[in-house]
Formats: C-alpha cells, structure tokens, sequence
C-alpha cells in the first residue's frame, strides 16, 4: 500500500488535493506490494499417487513442483490426499504425517520462493487422523485446512478412520490476495461456501479425490456435478475458483481428473483433460476480478449481519438453547 | 395397466421394447416419466469404453502382469469383455479360451470364432468333454444341475491354470444383472481376478457391446449359459432381463420400497419374487463367514483394498 505523503491533518481539503496530483502517484505505484501485481500463474497436478506409497508419491510431488517452476508457476496445487492416495482404509495411521515432519518439510522447500498446497494424512499430537490439506507460501505453512465434511455413505468410509476438522476459514497470500482452501466434500457444503464467502476470498481452491459414478451423460455425474458447483460459486463469490482432482483407479474407483481453473464470471479459463496425468499451468489475469466485482456487486451488497442473526434464530430454534460454546471449544484444541 | 398374471411385468408395450434397437445415447421417449426404469438404464458407451479400457489397464499393470485371459463362450456377456480387452491391452495381450462341452451349440463356437477374426487376438480350444464325462461315469444320476455346475468350475480350473501359463490375468463376465440374481456358479464363472462389467445390467452392456462393434449374431440371439441344448436365461429365470432390469435398476440403484416399485407398475408377485432371490443368493458375493474371536478378523475389521500390496 502507498504511504501517502500529506500533512498530519490528512482530513483538510489542501492534503487531499495534495495526494491527487500526478507527479506524487509514481511513488505510491512503485511502492506497491506484489499483491497488485495482475498475472499470476497456477499449476494444476492432476497426478495419480500410487495407493499407501508415501515415498513414491513424495518423488511425484518433487517432479511436478520442479516442472511447474521451469515454467514460472507461482503456485501448484495437488489433489486430496496426494501424498497418500485415496481408498486407504486400515492403512491410514502407516501413512500418517505430522504437520511438522521432514516429508513435509521437504515437499514445502521444494517450492523455494513460490507458494504450493497438496493433501495428506495429518496425524495431530493427540493422535487423531485428519484428511488435511496444506498451503504454504514461499517456505511458510499459511493454513492446513481438515476437512470438515467426512463423507460417510456409499462408497464412503472417511469418518470411520478420519476425524473432522473444525475451522473454515481464509488466510492472506502475497500474490493471490485471500485464500480460501477447502477439501472435496467440504465443496458439496454451501454453509462452507458462505463462510468463505464472508472470508472475501479472492481465490478458492478445492483439491479433491471423486470416484466417478453416473455413466448416462455426456460426461461422469460427479463431473458435470463439480463443473457447476465451481462455476456457480465462481460467480456468486466473484472469485477465482481453482479444482484439483487426481487420475487413476484404486480397488475399482475411477478417478476421472477434469481439473479447471474458473473465473469470477463462471467462464473456464482452462481444464485438464479426463482421466490423464497432466500438468496445467494456467496463466491468470487478476485484473478480471476487479470488472467482475464492478459489474456484478454481489460481495458488496452481501449482509452478513443479517445472516449471522437469522443463523442464530434458527440455531435457537433447532438446538432450543441446548447449544454450549464451552462443549464445542474442546475440539478446536487438538493440535 | 393390466395386471396379466400370466407376464411377469405389467409395463404397457411401449416401454416393453427392447433396447439394443434404439441408439446408444438416445432416451426413452415413450414411458411413464421419471419411474420408468427403461430410461434410467441409459449409458453413454462411449463413457464406459473410457473408463473400462482405462480400468482393465490399471488393475492389469499395477500387480505386474500385462496381459489377461478370457474364458469365450460366444456369448453377449464374453464377446464385450474381449472387445474391451482388446482394445485396452492390445490384441497379442489378450487370450480366449474356448470350452466347449459335448452339448455346447454350434451357433456360439461359430460366434466365439468370428469375434476372435474381427479382433485378431489369441486363442485357445480346451474342450471338458471328456473330463467331465469320465467323473459322472461314477455318478449317472447325478442329474442337470450338477453336471451343469461341474461345467461351470471346471472351466475355471482351466482358465486358472491357462492364467499361469499366459501370464495373464483372468477377466470376469458375469454382469450386475447375474451377480444380483444370483445366475451364476460360485467359484465357476463367477471367480475372476477383475472384472469390468459386474456394474452393468445386461440392457446396459447391449448398449455398450452395440457401440464396440460385437457381431449382429452374438447380440441378438437369447442370453444362454449353453449349458444344456436349449437352455436360455429367460427360460430358466422366469423373465427376462428387459424386464428384470428395470425393476433392479429402481430398487437397487435408486432405492425405491416394494410400494414405490408397485406404484411405477411392477406386479407384487414379480417384485417379491425378484427381491427374494437377490437377497437368498448373497453369499455368492461375499467370502464365506468367518466366526469372530478376535478382535481382528479378516474382511471385518482387518479392512485393506484389494489392491493393497499394488
């Protein structure tokens, strides 16, 4: 942000006309943070990581990172579950990871000065599994996100083995403005969409693991299922949507890829082929965000106090004042 | 609707008609909305070659082998698993066996023969004739049933043992339509190593045998297991899958009760009928009952993928 060079009384009509003139804008250009920088480029992993082999995936990931770098990727994002593969089941606590260990570690510094979020098995210090996801930014870990919503019927087992996450919430980037992260079923929430909605996310980025079922399309169910929820909440959040999906079969389970980069105005900048490997880097003009936030002023007009208060109405209604803060707190503090 | 209790099915005539005459992506025009079962037994075969072909691949590759082995009877439900392989594998990749015994019909040797030309694949002739016939020397009144059932896991003893021998692995045949029903030999020819087409009901697998190209002749003649002159499916079932299919496509893929089934037009006595036979034959999907005594007991709570270890 500029620093403008006014007098202490900055409300006086003279310091405002002062700041206006042309010749004092250069300085406030020049000393702009990355964040007005308008492209950026994302790198889409759509890898298919081999079923409970950490190390081989782990020499995937390192790959990829290094192929998406050769061309000027400032982030790549891998699937749900990257590091570990999907249909795990009593393998989970094998392939577990704490948050600090040295795969981690080391998957985070191959990214060097650029930003990188994949998934994995996190085992927290009270010994509890968690289907996590984890952003870092140039070396830092800015958010691991637990999935929230376990999906638990079906095919799906996650709640047996995983326990959920508790926070939804964004976090701030150099060069992606607000990032909110989210996991799979976690996209299938719109009370997840909203939160990140109220976060003013400027880019929300769903890595996911999807076995494909419903064959009577043009194209998988759940495929054409993840193609409208990002272009819907594309356009209603006035975002960047970015979904990362993984390839391959585990046990059966056809994992059909489609990754895709979608823009505010619900239009699909890029997408990844089905059921291939591939490495997408999508080269993506910020600058969209601001005229779409212009023409369509959806986050400007929103209400929250409105929502949080008629959120609370029902929660009265339904829980009957049953409901205790105290109760819940406990859970946040697994670290 | 009549309630003919002479058909099995009370659906009017319209949405009686068999689906291999209408084309692979089309819907059902005529039919009763959404609780027509007909229409929710559409697939998009191109769909399914992609993901099939990709499935046959991956499963193969991943436990080291890059080959498979198909028992070929001539049949709609082999014919679309050699077309698959085939074309996932490639050709010299894929061996049929065939196994005639003493009685098989000329028609389907003569339907195994085209679909292993149009594909130029390779293939293998064990006919059972005479071990069969040399075992129920000792029992001649052992009776249909069994000597069909000593078919059925012989030819899997074959193609176990052609499995070593090919260094391929054995594709299964038996789609969801058999498997739910329950038509088909426990360790016969339902045993496989994978199988691609257990999630299609036998009007599906029309549908993308059609698109891949399998001969006129295999797809319109009468489902059969050939294992005794004369015997078909329907004969023996009662019904037949165009029938059948829409009642388990309702009831099992989108949940619909007895009521609800009764309501969409299916005969109480055809629904409970169906209904009992798909539950009485679920052993033959599962492994066999372990009594408990651990607190670690195998397929309960000692819970891998089958591909663990690929």
């Amino acid at each position: 942000m500029a620093t403008p060079t006014t007098s202490p009384d900055a409300t006086s009509p003279r310091a405002t006309v002062a700041q206006a003139s042309i010749p004092d804008l250069a300085p406030a250009v020049a000393a702009c943070s990355p964040v007005d920088r308008s492209t950026v480029r994302i790198a889409l992993a759509q890898i298919a990581p081999r079923l409970g082999d950490v190390r081989h995936n782990l020499g995937l990931h390192l790959e990829q990172i290094s192929a998406a770098r050769s061309q000027q990727a400032d982030l790549t994002v891998f699937p749900e579950l990257s590091l570990t593969g999907y249909f795990l089941r009593d393998m989970v606590p094998d392939v577990a990871l704490s948050r600090d260990a040295a795969a981690v570690r080391e998957l985070v510094d191959a990214a060097g000065d650029g930003d990188v979020s994949f998934g994995f098995v996190e085992e927290s210090r009270q010994n509890r599994f968690y289907n996590a996801a984890l952003y870092a930014e140039a070396g830092q870990v800015r958010r691991v996100h637990r999935k929230v919503y376990l999906p638990t019927y079906g095919l799906f087992d996650e709640r047996r083995y995983f326990a959920p996450g508790h926070r939804i919430e964004a976090f701030d980037t150099e060069k992606f403005g607000r990032v909110g992260l989210l996991v799979c079923e976690d996209f299938w929430h719109i009370s997840a969409i909203a939160i990140m909605q109220a976060e003013e996310v400027d880019l929300l980025v769903c890595i996911a693991n999807s076995p494909a079922r419903g064959v009577e399309g043009p194209v998988i169910g759940t495929s054409e299922t993840y193609m409208r929820l990002a272009k819907t909440y594309a356009q209603m959040l006035g975002t960047a949507v970015a979904f990362v999906h993984r390839v391959g079969f585990e046990d059966g389970l056809c994992f059909w890829g489609g990754s895709m980069i979608v823009g505010p105005n619900a239009e699909v900048i890029a997408a990844a082929p089905h059921f291939d490997e591939s490495l997408l880097v999508v080269e993506f003009d910020r600058t969209v965000l601001r005229r779409q936030r212009m023409i369509t002023p959806l986050a400007r007009d929103e209400q929250l106090l409105i929502t949080i208060e008629e959120l609370n109405r029902i929660r009265r209604r339904r829980y009957d004042d049953r409901f205790d803060d105290a109760q819940y707190d406990d859970a946040k503090h697994d670290d | 609707m009549t309630t003919d209790s002479t058909t099995p099915n009370t659906m009017t005539p319209n949405t009686m008609t068999n689906t291999a005459s209408r084309g692979p992506a089309g819907r059902a025009s005529s039919g009763v909305g959404p609780t027509d079962g007909l229409g929710a037994l559409q697939v998009n075969p191109e769909l399914v070659e992609a993901i099939l072909t990709r499935f046959i691949r991956n499963e193969i590759q991943r436990t080291g082998f890059t080959r498979a082995v198909v028992g070929l009877s001539g049949g709609l439900d082999s014919s679309t698993v050699v077309y698959l392989a085939a074309r996932a594998l490639g050709p010299e990749n894929v061996l049929a066996v065939t196994m005639p015994y003493r009685t098989s019909s000329a028609e389907t040797r003569a339907h195994s023969a085209e679909v292993v030309e149009a594909l130029g694949i390779q293939t293998i002739d064990v006919p059972i004739t005479d071990q069969i016939d040399a075992y129920f020397a000792h029992f001649p009144d052992a009776g249909q049933m069994r000597l069909a059932n000593k078919c059925a896991r012989e030819r899997m003893t074959i193609l176990y043992d052609q499995s070593a021998a090919f260094a391929g692995l054995v594709l299964g045949t038996s789609n969801k339509s058999e498997l739910l029903l329950g038509y088909g030999t426990l360790f016969g020819d339902m045993a496989s190593a994978i199988n691609p087409i257990g999630d299609l009901y036998k009007t599906q697998l029309r549908q993308v045998a059609c698109h891949l190209g399998v001969p006129d002749g295999v797809l319109a003649k009468a489902p059969s297991g050939d294992l005794w002159i004369g015997q078909t499916d329907e004969a023996e079932l009662g019904f037949g899958y165009d029938q059948v299919d829409r009642l388990l496509v309702l009831w099992v893929d989108q949940r619909y009760s007895v009521d609800q089934l009764e309501a969409a037009g299916f005969e109480r006595g055809f629904i409970e009928r169906v209904t009992a036979m798909v539950r009485r034959n679920h052993y033959k999907r599962r492994m066999p009952i372990i009594a408990k005594l651990s607190s670690r007991t195998m397929d309960r709570d000692f819970r891998y993928a089958r591909d663990w270890g690929t």
